[in-house]
């Protein structure tokens, strides 16, 4: 067990006391190839990211919107493997010791590898947290154990549809934080409803003791700022590879292109 | 059976739908509520006598059960061996054994308030099951297919369409099957409101495998009954192909106590499983989790899934209902592969020796059946699944001939 303060929770704690909100950029590793996602992960911390949601790619990526779906065949047309990934993040880690950075995807690569393989190579190579969508706590009672013993936070998804009950079971499986899932739908679809993710948020914050970050349907520095003033972070991933599609002719622009949305961002929701 | 009172009954999944270590419930969170009230109300009307008796009632006049179950004579003389029973699902309303369940989930979504019905389908037997029972209840629908699949199923495609379904392509993946699930699933939990998604096989999240199960084990109940009034005794063995595996699953279950009759499950070799064009997990892939459940997977060793082929498209999956990974792995239940050439041989010869063509996907269980009869003594019975009729297929198999219709 690894008894030191998490750079998730170091993150959280941080900006709390300064009263201001994580930013969470997504994207899929190996999209548009592989040689950016560490130039990429890097231009992010600049441009005001607080910590990094590295996609895995996955061939069946059930909870995804046509935008990361189509992200996810670019990266698989390079192969790129969950070791891929993980080799990215470790090469990340010879320059950026500080920024968290959590790996998204779905359970099948980690099964495949194994929990507690896959947990003492994400240690070994900088990786702080795991998410994967297609795993809720009642099955992943090994998974939890696994991860545990290698100080890896697990995050889980919290939708508008969980119960009471289940937030509190979910709260007690996680570490780091919790994700709330601000819409019904898949990844880049719908509107915000503002005024909702506030009450959702604030019945999640009377079941738990950890930080809470909304992602889903945040578009641009005015939806950012306005979940911002809601939660402790914000997520933003179809927003972010949506400029990487419009620059697939170009890497060096599509990590321009990004840095300009989360700097807007940045700013926005530091106001 | 005398023996099998005193043994313990097979009793699978457990309450959270885990067959073994198989199956379960792996889906994202905005799924996990309504997968839950799908649970109570499956729960809730499977053992309720008015829903009960009005499945019954459209079984027996809409679908129009019992199917026989036809003693193929000359067949069997022709191999010399076992004696050969064909449970005829081809002979159900839409002319597979699909619909048992699509009239089974759309009463339940009746009963539920559901207004809106969502579908995958492969070969287009389901999707087409699904858009009759949704004219029939007057609710809305939508299938989801591959447009790989679209092509090679046309004539499917617009029966769906005059049934009033929209017929979706999905374009993503290898635009097959596996692609239309996600995209079902994708469709449901933006929908989770209105909308019941009638999944066609015994894969998914808990609690469809049980629920697809229990709607299809009409199949066993009825032969179990009919060949003790042929034949006055069980049979020794029963054949059925397996793709997402339900009308295997449905000739299966009732005789899993019967621990003297053999059971065969039958997977899509495609080009030959020494040539990774397949699609039998069972035979040659292994365990992972995709669409909700764990189970055997074609998939490579970084637990991506592998693109399947076979000649026909409703075996063409890469996973598998986790019971059939259960039976496989507590070796209840044995798996074999038959390619495409076996399966042909096997349509044409059941199509000119009996007068009857069955589907391709049924014509992989027909294809074992010429390995396992001639093995067996002439007073041993073998039960097969004719799950579904050949009419669809006429055109790839033309097609593969050199004909064009």
């Amino acid at each position: 067990m690894i008894d030191h303060v998490s750079r998730i929770q170091a993150r959280f704690e941080l900006r709390a006391k300064e009263g201001r909100k994580l930013l969470i950029p997504y994207f899929t590793a190996g999209d548009p190839n592989p040689e950016t996602a560490v130039p990429m992960m890097h231009a992010m911390v600049k441009a005001g990211a607080d910590l990094i949601e590295l996609g895995v790619p996955f061939s069946d990526p059930m909870a995804e919107g046509p935008v990361i779906q189509k992200a996810m065949e670019r990266a698989l047309e390079f192969n790129v493997s969950l070791r891929d990934v993980m080799a990215m993040v470790a090469e990340f880690r010879q320059k950026d010791q500080e920024t968290p950075v959590i790996l998204m995807g779905y359970l099948n690569p980690v099964e495949i590898m194994g929990y507690v393989e896959f947990a003492k190579a994400a240690r070994k190579a900088g990786v702080d947290g795991i998410l994967t969508v297609d795993i809720p706590p009642e099955e992943a009672t090994e998974y939890v154990v696994a991860m545990k013993a290698e100080g890896i936070d697990r995050v889980f998804l919290i939708s508008p549809t969980t119960t009471e009950e289940r937030i509190k079971a979910i709260s007690d499986a996680s570490g780091g934080f919790l994700y709330y899932v601000s819409l019904k739908g898949v990844t880049g679809a719908g509107h915000l409803d503002v005024d909702a993710v506030r009450d959702r948020v604030s019945t999640i914050r009377t079941l738990t003791e950890l930080p809470v970050g909304v992602g889903f349907g945040i578009k641009d520095a005015a939806s950012a700022a306005s979940v911002a003033s809601a939660a402790d972070a914000v997520v933003v991933g179809s927003a972010i590879v949506k400029r990487i599609e419009e620059n697939l002719d170009s890497a060096d622009n599509a990590i321009k292109s990004v840095c300009e949305l989360l700097t807007e961002m940045r700013q926005a929701i530091d106001v | 059976m005398a023996e099998s009172e005193t043994e313990v009954k097979y009793q699978q999944p457990d309450e959270r739908g885990h067959f073994g270590v198989y199956g379960g419930l792996f889906v994202a969170e905005t799924l996990m509520e309504p997968l839950s009230e799908l649970r109570l109300a499956y729960e809730k009307f499977m053992v309720d006598k008015d829903f009960l008796a009005e499945l019954d009632w459209e079984l027996q006049n809409y679908v129009g059960r019992p199917s026989p179950l036809y003693f193929a004579e000359r067949w069997s003389k022709e191999l010399g061996g076992a004696k050969i029973y064909l449970k005829r699902e081809d002979l159900n309303h839409t002319g597979a054994h699909k619909v048992n369940n699509t009239v089974g989930q759309a009463l339940l979504a009746k009963r539920m308030g559901k207004s809106r019905i969502i579908a995958e389908t492969g070969a287009g037997q389901h999707g087409v099951a699904t858009a009759t029972v949704a004219a029939r209840l007057g609710l809305e629908c939508v299938v989801y297919m591959g447009a790989v699949d679209i092509q090679r199923q046309a004539a499917n495609v617009y029966r769906m369409k005059l049934l009033g379904a929209t017929v979706v392509p999905v374009t993503s993946g290898s635009a097959t099957l596996k692609d239309a699930l996600n995209e079902a699933m994708r469709d449901w939990v933006t929908n989770i409101d209105d909308t019941f998604y009638i999944i066609g096989t015994v894969a998914g999240p808990h609690p469809y495998p049980a629920m697809v199960r229990d709607f299809q084990t009409i199949i066993g109940r009825e032969a179990r009954e009919q060949i003790q009034q042929h034949e006055g005794r069980l049979p020794d063995a029963l054949i059925a192909c397996v793709g997402g595996g339900s009308n295997a699953i449905g000739l299966f279950y009732p005789f899993i106590d019967d621990k003297n009759v053999a059971i065969y499950g039958v997977e899509a070799a495609g080009d030959g499983i020494e040539t990774g064009k397949h699609a039998a997990p069972l035979c040659a892939g292994k365990p992972g989790v995709l669409h909700g459940n764990r189970t055997y997977l074609v998939e490579d060793e970084n637990g991506q899934i592998i693109e399947t082929h076979s000649i026909s498209a409703g075996l063409d999956y890469p996973g598998v209902g986790p019971e059939h990974a259960w039976l496989k792995d507590c070796g209840r239940a044995e798996y074999v592969a038959i390619n495409d050439k076996e399966a042909l041989q096997a349509f044409h010869d059941l199509t000119k020796i009996e007068g009857i063509i069955p589907a391709l996907e049924s014509s992989h269980a027909l294809a074992y059946a010429t390995k396992l009869a001639p093995t067996m003594d002439k007073d041993k019975i073998i039960i097969i699944n004719l799950s579904g009729r050949g009419d669809k297929d006429i055109h790839t198999v033309a097609n593969l001939e050199g004909i064009t219709l």
